[in-house]
């Protein structure tokens, strides 16, 4: 029996798997230590799951537990990440490469040190949503201190090419960053085969708890610092101060060691059923899929439809089905998406889209069920849509002098 | 953000949906807002010459709920008016109706326009003059 609403917001959050909230629970009433007690055994008992839960994380990305460090989740891993090698290594310059589809998490730290005398470039995408790395190559210079794009693109999927863009980063010297948020844990990520020298990733993503996210600061070749933006006890290597969220990090560790074992079953079945959902969508005219097709994650897919407006397509299912839209029809600007429209979409068809991301509970029965429903809808909304009737008798919309508001 | 009941079931159940034909003199036709916006609204009127009354009204929205509802209770509204009364209709009286949150107020304004719109497209097309709406910042 299909039980509904069915979740498929896989990339704004997941839900904690059974067995990580199983490793998490000792932590919260029998064993209440501070990690950083090193005089009675409450802390040495909370610092011991701390150090399993670092191995388990660092293990997902092929990284030292001493280059975990553990964050209030990706938003400060971003603050702390490009903010703190701003401050680092000012003494060797002041530019920051990034580009126009990052997380504002990313977007808005960089705008913020501009204010400060940082120099920010602003990589444009291509329509597929990859940065051109002949781009990111002529932007470098003698100041670049650092380049940060993200691994994988939270509203199209599309996975950066990683490997590539750190080897452009290493041979002018800067630093590469990624927001790696989407990818760890749904896509193998190694940091030394990937070049990464900093990354910021989260546990609620990958079916841990809220409120825990890891810095992964690489310590050799080369060594990187940064300069801590909480300042305090010194916790985590004088880079991030602050008590360590016990039960919360035991649960990244657990969430990410089950990530680990996985993920290659996960992935072969969820892209299966995002194939099957995506295969069928495409079936309706004037649908069209964003975002390069052959490098993007696994459980997600971005589509417009044509005509009809996302939030109202929305709301034809949207209390038997749980998903996102690229339209914003509720925020003052109106703006749709600026990632959709960073890749050269017109408003119309920013507006049009529906993103779907899939999880680790998500059944093909679900997908059948969202198949009929959105595609019953698209067409019900077509046939209430003055476009759509404008595009049937072959008239030219964008000729059309509309009256902007 | 919830939608209210009245919302839902204009959405579920839009009245008044369809084309008429905008070469007819008795007809008036008012195409407002702009792909780019995320809302387009189309609402025709149908005029008996003799009395001035709306006899039918038609409307195709490409929006979000609000927008689909604000223009199928506006549909409902018209019939039946004088294309005088009808000039009176306010974009609040929609918005009080539907209870529409302040983001979607731009929605029954849109509405609103259309009506006018359609209103003019029917003076026009009739000999009568085209009526001066105040400016409005949406």
């Amino acid at each position: 029996m299909l039980k509904l609403p069915i979740y498929l917001d896989h990339n704004a959050t997941t839900p904690m798997d059974p067995r990580v909230l199983e490793a998490m629970l000792p932590y919260f009433v029998e064993n209440f230590g501070n990690a950083a007690s090193r005089n009675h055994s409450f802390g040495w008992q909370a610092e011991e799951a701390v150090d399993y839960a670092r191995e388990q994380i660092a293990q997902l990305i092929g990284a030292d537990p001493k280059e975990i460090i553990i964050t209030s989740g990706a938003t400060e891993g971003d603050n702390l990440g490009i903010k703190g090698v701003f401050e680092m290594y000012a003494t060797k310059g002041n530019h920051i490469i990034t580009c126009t589809t990052e997380h504002k998490a990313v977007l808005d730290t960089c705008k913020h040190l501009e204010k400060l005398g940082a120099e920010v470039t602003y990589l444009e995408v291509q329509p597929d949503g990859l940065i051109d790395l002949k781009q990111l190559e002529a932007a470098m210079k003698p100041t670049t201190i650092l380049v940060a794009i993200m691994y994988a693109n939270n509203e199209i999927g599309v996975i950066q090419p990683v490997r590539e863009i750190s080897a452009i980063a290493k041979k002018h010297g800067a630093l590469f960053f990624t927001d790696a948020v989407q990818a760890v844990g749904k896509i193998p990520v190694d940091v030394n085969a990937d070049g990464i020298d900093i990354m910021a990733f989260t546990a609620h993503k990958m079916y841990g708890p809220k409120g825990v996210g890891a810095l992964y600061v690489r310590r050799k070749n080369p060594r990187v610092k940064v300069t801590a933006q909480i300042d305090g006890g010194g916790h985590e290597r004088g880079m991030r101060s602050g008590t360590l969220n016990v039960p919360g990090i035991v649960g990244f560790g657990k969430a990410a060691e089950v990530a680990r074992l996985d993920m290659a079953a996960d992935t072969e079945r969820i892209s299966k059923l995002r194939d099957k959902l995506e295969n069928a969508l495409k079936q309706i005219d004037e649908s069209y899929v964003n975002g390069n097709p052959a490098h993007r994650l696994p459980h997600v897919s971005n589509i417009s439809f044509k005509y009809v407006e996302g939030e109202g397509l929305m709301m034809g299912f949207n209390k038997d089905i749980a998903l996102s839209s690229g339209s914003a029809c509720t925020s003052a600007s109106l703006e749709p998406s600026y990632v959709l429209k960073a890749l050269g979409l017109g408003d119309d068809l920013a507006h049009s889209s529906l993103r779907f991301g899939l999880g680790r509970h998500t059944t093909e029965e679900q997908i059948d069920f969202t198949i009929k429903a959105v595609t019953d809808t698209v067409l019900k909304l077509r046939e209430m849509s003055p476009l759509w009737e404008m595009f049937k008798e072959g008239v030219d919309i964008d000729a059309i002098q509309w009256a902007h508001h | 953000m919830a939608y209210s009941d009245k919302v839902i079931d204009h959405y579920s159940n839009p009245k008044n949906v369809g084309t008429l034909d905008k070469a007819s003199k008795s007809v008036g036709t008012g195409l407002v807002g702009a792909p780019e916006c995320g809302d387009v609204m189309r609402l025709q009127i149908q005029v008996d010459e003799v009395t001035g009354i709306i006899t039918d009204a038609k409307f195709k929205t490409f929006g979000c709920g609000s927008a689909i509802a604000s223009s199928s209770l506006a549909t409902e509204w018209l019939k039946g008016k004088s294309i005088d009364e009808a000039v009176t209709i306010d974009n609040m009286d929609l918005v009080e109706e539907l209870n529409l949150p302040p983001v979607k107020i731009h929605c029954s304004v849109l509405a609103e326009d259309a009506i006018k719109s359609a209103i003019n497209d029917y003076r026009v097309k009739n000999g009568l003059k085209e009526l001066v709406f105040e400016e409005r910042i949406h």
